[in-house]
């Protein structure tokens, strides 16, 4: 077995642009669940639309970069609206069935032949990203030391996904520490009390839907920069690995979401890595090739159900701060 | 018998020299149980009003109306001479009509001057975008905090300060959600069982708070069980049975009310007695 191009592909995860869209979608959540309270099984139905809001409005309707990305950014704020407005007078539950519901309504809508002209029906989306990769200010060559090494083109990609999420880290943080934080996290604690201290729960509640849902749009930009856009990418499995990573690190940290994305995405490379180079030595036999990739998942979410048991406020969560108390 | 406080005689739904808040016809039913059904009341201003009545009285359910946390199946009342029905809770809150729960709410996962901070009014930063700009809300910040430093001395709490909510007992959270509800500096402040839970040792200064809020011109109005506390500090009680208003007047006179008394043992019998209830069945035998 090869280890160094086993650590090397796990280490490279790290920076990976995929690793920075679910840290992203993760700081997103961490704002509706963590730090709200509000139960959001539709982040990949935000991801979906900064994927196909930004690739649509390039490829048919022609926008520029700018154009497309304030388009899906306008979209998101629609979609929460539209979510938003009849579910959150209700309580949290009839969020967590709203979204994951819409999240389907909207994948399977995507997806649909009658679109295809649009939307590219099954096939998805490509070529999409030219201009974003004509404005790389970085010349041609390769970049960074073993196992970070990287073209151009694929450092310009990383460098613009991790300055979003540090950007979005830094607004987080900011506004958690602030008053504003503080109406949200009594409105996770208990409504009806901040409600009795003369504060308009149902519009902060709104306000937190749309800016973590923004986040997961801008999230869903970055992860179809380096790939093509395929609606089978936005299922329920998505929401449920963004939810993993929030928890992994700590619902209501700040950091927690962008490390607890990096673990993920380490494990899920080293995992695949180790039992490749275990059923091609022989030493596991009651595997193949085929069937390493489900067993990676299973794997992960034994993982998830140990944290849950023996650390269920996440790596960097205060265990009086958040619990599992959905 | 005539008093200062109520025009003319006291009795049921009579009218007040200078109410703050009115009620009229205002009813709830739930499916078949008319829980609250209140033809007229006035609050008066200024003044400490208790509430009694045996449980299921519907003392908290006519808190919850007239606070905008449930919608009756009638009527109208204002606060100030602002009309009040179909207000959203939040806004009642902001007019300075401020309550707390039966149920004590902390928010267990703030610190005690998280909480406090949270009762104050009007602080800029609590909007989306100033709150990214820390000039903008932390001067005011630091204002509400001396404030709520003041308070939570009043009230014993200044040690916990730090402490996250949850890690205060079941007496200390009562005077935590009361300390909260005064950081707006409410007109009308109005407590849902004040003292239900909280250690002896503490009923007497909380009986001073209340005293000093009148004092500074704040009106109460507070439901209780103790008749002790009713008879120490009220100016003006008001009973409640089977959701109707069925006397009212001074402390003094209104528990050796025929109709109180029936409330409490007559048709409720196993229900909770007031200790002074008792007393004065007794002095009748």
């Amino acid at each position: 077995m090869d280890w160094s191009l086993v650590i090397g592909n796990a280490a490279a995860e790290l920076i990976s642009p995929t690793t920075a869209a679910y840290a992203l979608a993760a700081v997103g959540l961490a704002v509706h669940f963590g730090y709200t309270g509000l139960l959001n099984f539709g982040q990949a139905a935000f991801m979906a639309i900064g994927a196909y809001g930004f690739a649509v409005s390039v490829l048919y309707f022609g926008l520029p970069f700018w154009g497309a990305v304030l388009v899906s950014l306008l979209a998101s704020v629609a979609f929460a609206l539209i979510l938003g407005i009849p579910t959150l007078r209700l309580r949290s539950d009839y969020l967590a069935i709203v979204t994951i519901a819409s999240a389907e309504i909207l994948r399977y809508i995507v997806s649909t032949t009658s679109l295809a002209s649009v939307t590219g029906g099954a096939g998805g989306l490509s070529a999409f990203a030219g201009e974003f990769y004509a404005m790389n200010p970085f010349p041609e060559g390769n970049y960074l030391f073993w196992p970070f090494d990287v073209t151009a083109k694929d450092l310009w990609v990383r460098v613009v996904g991790w300055s979003i999420v540090a950007l979005a880290t830094l607004l987080v943080f900011a506004l958690m520490r602030s008053p504003w934080g503080r109406v949200v996290k009594g409105i996770r604690e208990d409504e009806d009390a901040v409600r009795s201290l003369g504060k308009n729960v149902y519009s902060y509640k709104m306000q937190s839907l749309v800016f973590g849902g923004a986040l997961g749009t801008l999230a869903g930009i970055i992860f179809i920069l380096p790939r093509s856009v395929q609606p089978g990418n936005y299922g329920t499995g998505l929401t449920f690995f963004i939810w993993t990573v929030m928890l992994l690190g700590g619902a209501a940290t700040i950091l927690g979401p962008v490390v607890g994305s990096m673990v993920f995405w380490v494990l899920l490379s080293l995992t695949d890595g180790l039992l490749q180079g275990l059923v091609n030595q022989g030493v596991i036999t009651f595997l193949t090739t085929d069937q390493i990739g489900p067993v990676r998942f299973i794997l992960i979410g034994l993982g998830l159900m140990a944290l849950v048991v023996f650390r269920p406020q996440g790596i960097f969560g205060n265990k009086k701060e958040l619990q599992f108390n959905v | 018998m005539s008093n200062d406080i109520s025009v003319g005689k006291a009795a049921p739904g009579c009218k007040k020299v200078d109410p703050i808040l009115v009620a009229d016809n205002v009813t709830r039913q739930f499916g078949g149980l008319t829980a609250v059904n209140v033809d007229h009341l006035e609050i008066p201003r200024g003044m400490i009003t208790a509430l009694i009545g045996p449980n299921g009285a519907g003392k908290t359910t006519l808190f919850n109306l007239l606070t905008g946390f449930d919608k009756p199946t009638t009527g109208s009342w204002n606060f100030e001479g602002k009309d009040l029905a179909g207000v959203p809770s939040y806004k009642v809150a902001r007019l300075g009509m401020v309550r707390t729960f039966q149920l004590t709410k902390a928010l267990s996962m703030l610190t005690v001057m998280e909480n406090m901070r949270l009762g104050a009014q009007n602080q800029p930063g609590e909007s989306f975008f100033a709150a990214l700009i820390r000039p903008l809300w932390s001067s005011f910040e630091a204002k509400i905090t001396a404030r709520a430093e003041d308070l939570l001395k009043r009230f014993k709490l200044d040690a916990k300060q730090e402490d996250f909510a949850a890690a205060l007992s079941g007496g200390q959270r009562k005077l935590l959600e009361m300390a909260r509800a005064l950081m707006s500096e409410p007109k009308l402040v109005m407590l849902d069982e004040p003292m239900a839970g909280v250690n002896p040792a503490l009923t007497q200064s909380l009986l001073e708070h209340i005293k000093d809020l009148k004092k500074n011109g704040t009106t109460v109005l507070f439901v209780e069980h103790d008749m002790h506390m009713v008879r120490h500090i009220s100016d003006w009680v008001v009973v409640m049975a089977e959701g109707k208003i069925v006397a009212e007047g001074p402390p003094a006179i209104v528990m050796k009310d025929q109709a109180v008394i029936d409330a409490y043992l007559g048709a409720h019998a196993d229900t909770d007695l007031g200790t002074v209830a008792i007393k004065v069945v007794k002095e009748k035998k």
